[in-house]
């Protein structure tokens, strides 16, 4: 392995560990909204920080790298991928942190019926799921994986666009809950922002695996 | 205490002052990279390690010169041991007209050593530290101007390693070679820093990005800016030396 590769491979080892942080943080986040665990909650906001700190060694290193490598080719576009990608992920710590902090803040337990019609639990599933089809992608230097993001993101959208309707009318038929309504809101809005991160995530993969620009076509 | 350190060094060539109160440290196993315009001084200051200015008439020096922690123009010191310490690799490949072999030998003959066996031993080592052993092996009573460039010069390498120098000083070592073997040099010099400590002159500055840990910015014989390599190329804090770097003057 020449210095550069060495380089490279550590760059990206350090994305991986990042990436796996902010899964854990989504999986947690949704378990502590689950089983209304405020201690699991706080633990998701402390895992930011370790998130932050990756954030900025890893547009250091991503510095260093151009300034004393010149990457080109397909190693150029690995650190353009990876700046990027860390910036997304970064932004999907930051919603399961602000969906953490919901859990802490409510006063009341959600209503799990609540939470069962506006499938919000199977947007942190889809979520996971996508989070980790592009470490594989990323790992890969898969497109094809990497592609598979679009339809789930699809999925976050539908999702996102039928629960106002759903919680419009929750809140006429239970006028007392309107807050948690509205909080509940707020997490799907997260989940479906996480989801347009995770496309911007494989938008770039394929960028660097096969030198591709789909922003703003798909 | 750091392997390589100079204090205060003045140097004139008759009325030049070619070196300017140069005060600069190198850590072991590390690479240092000496960048500036031409005529900076880069070269002299390297031939303060190992001596070879002292080969130049007129040549006037003043300051220390401490080679781990001993001045090494101090009246006790065999300039003949110093060369074996403190290796040197040139620009243009200059190895000797005799076999691949007896040009890593000599350098241990010269110095009485006799065991065949030994020489044997260290002049396999030696050429594969230079990364050369593969590609030489199956002709070592070869001429060596029968290698290419990049080979020839991966040979003066072996040929400094072969009396176990802790100091390796290269000037321009890939300046006359091309892109590949340029590469394998600098891949070479990143294996190498492990077991030795380097200082390089470049005018390629990329170069001096991709292989060095520090960096020294000289310019008319000042050293303007002495840093971290990945600070240097990155925010460094003269506007001299980001003047250069980023190609507006040199």
């Amino acid at each position: 392995m020449t210095h550069l590769e060495s380089e490279l491979q550590q760059l990206k080892d350090n994305l991986v560990e990042m990436w796996t942080l902010v899964k854990n943080q989504l999986s947690k986040a949704k378990e502590a909204l689950v089983t209304e665990d405020k201690d699991l909650a706080r633990e998701v906001i402390s895992l930011e920080k370790r998130v932050n700190s990756f954030e900025l060694s890893i547009d250091k290193d991503s510095e260093n790298i151009f300034a004393l490598f010149s990457p080109v080719a397909v190693d150029l576009r690995l650190v353009l991928a990876v700046i990027k990608i860390n910036n997304n992920l970064e932004r999907q710590g930051d919603c399961a942190k602000g969906i953490a902090k919901f859990v802490i803040d409510i006063d009341s337990s959600f209503d799990k019926n609540l939470l069962a019609v506006t499938r919000i639990i199977d947007m942190f599933d889809e979520n996971i799921v996508m989070l980790t089809e592009l470490i594989e992608a990323f790992e890969q230097e898969d497109g094809i994986i990497a592609r598979k993001t679009f339809k789930r993101d699809e999925f976050l959208d539908i999702i996102n666009d039928e629960s106002t309707s759903i919680l419009a009318d929750y809140i006429r038929n239970n006028p007392d809950s309107a807050e948690q309504a509205l909080q509940i809101l707020s997490i799907i809005r997260k989940l479906e922002r996480a989801g347009d991160h995770s496309k911007n995530i494989a938008e770039e993969i394929i960028f660097y695996a096969e030198a591709k620009i789909l922003k703003h076509k798909v | 205490m750091h392997k390589i350190e100079t204090k205060e060094i003045n140097l004139h060539y008759g009325n030049f002052h070619a070196l300017k109160g140069i005060n600069l440290v190198a850590k072991e196993n590390t690479v240092t990279a000496l960048i500036g315009p031409s005529g900076c001084g880069k070269s002299t200051y390297l031939r303060l390690f190992n001596r070879m200015n002292d080969l130049i008439d007129n040549v006037e020096i003043s300051g220390q010169v401490l080679v781990d922690g001993e001045d090494i123009y101090g009246r006790r010191v065999q300039v003949d041991d110093l060369r074996k310490k403190v290796g040197m690799v040139f620009q243009k490949p200059n190895p000797f007209p005799k076999s691949i072999y007896e040009n890593v030998a000599y350098g241990l003959r010269v110095n009485g050593i006799n065991d065949k066996k030994f020489i044997e031993e260290r002049v396999v080592s030696s050429l594969q530290q230079a990364a050369l052993w593969e590609e030489v092996k199956d002709k070592l009573n070869k001429s060596a101007f029968e290698l290419s460039g990049g080979q020839q010069q991966r040979l003066c390498i072996a040929r400094a390693l072969a009396v176990q120098p802790s100091v390796l000083l290269m000037d321009e070592p890939a300046s006359a070679l091309d892109p590949l073997s340029t590469s394998k040099i600098e891949e070479l010099i990143h294996t190498l820093k492990k077991d030795y400590t380097i200082i390089i002159v470049t005018h390629n500055m990329q170069q001096a990005g991709r292989v060095s840990d520090y960096t020294a910015f000289f310019y008319m014989g000042t050293l303007v800016e002495f840093n971290e390599t990945k600070i240097i190329f990155t925010n460094p804090k003269n506007t001299q030396t980001q003047n250069y770097i980023t190609g507006r003057f040199g």
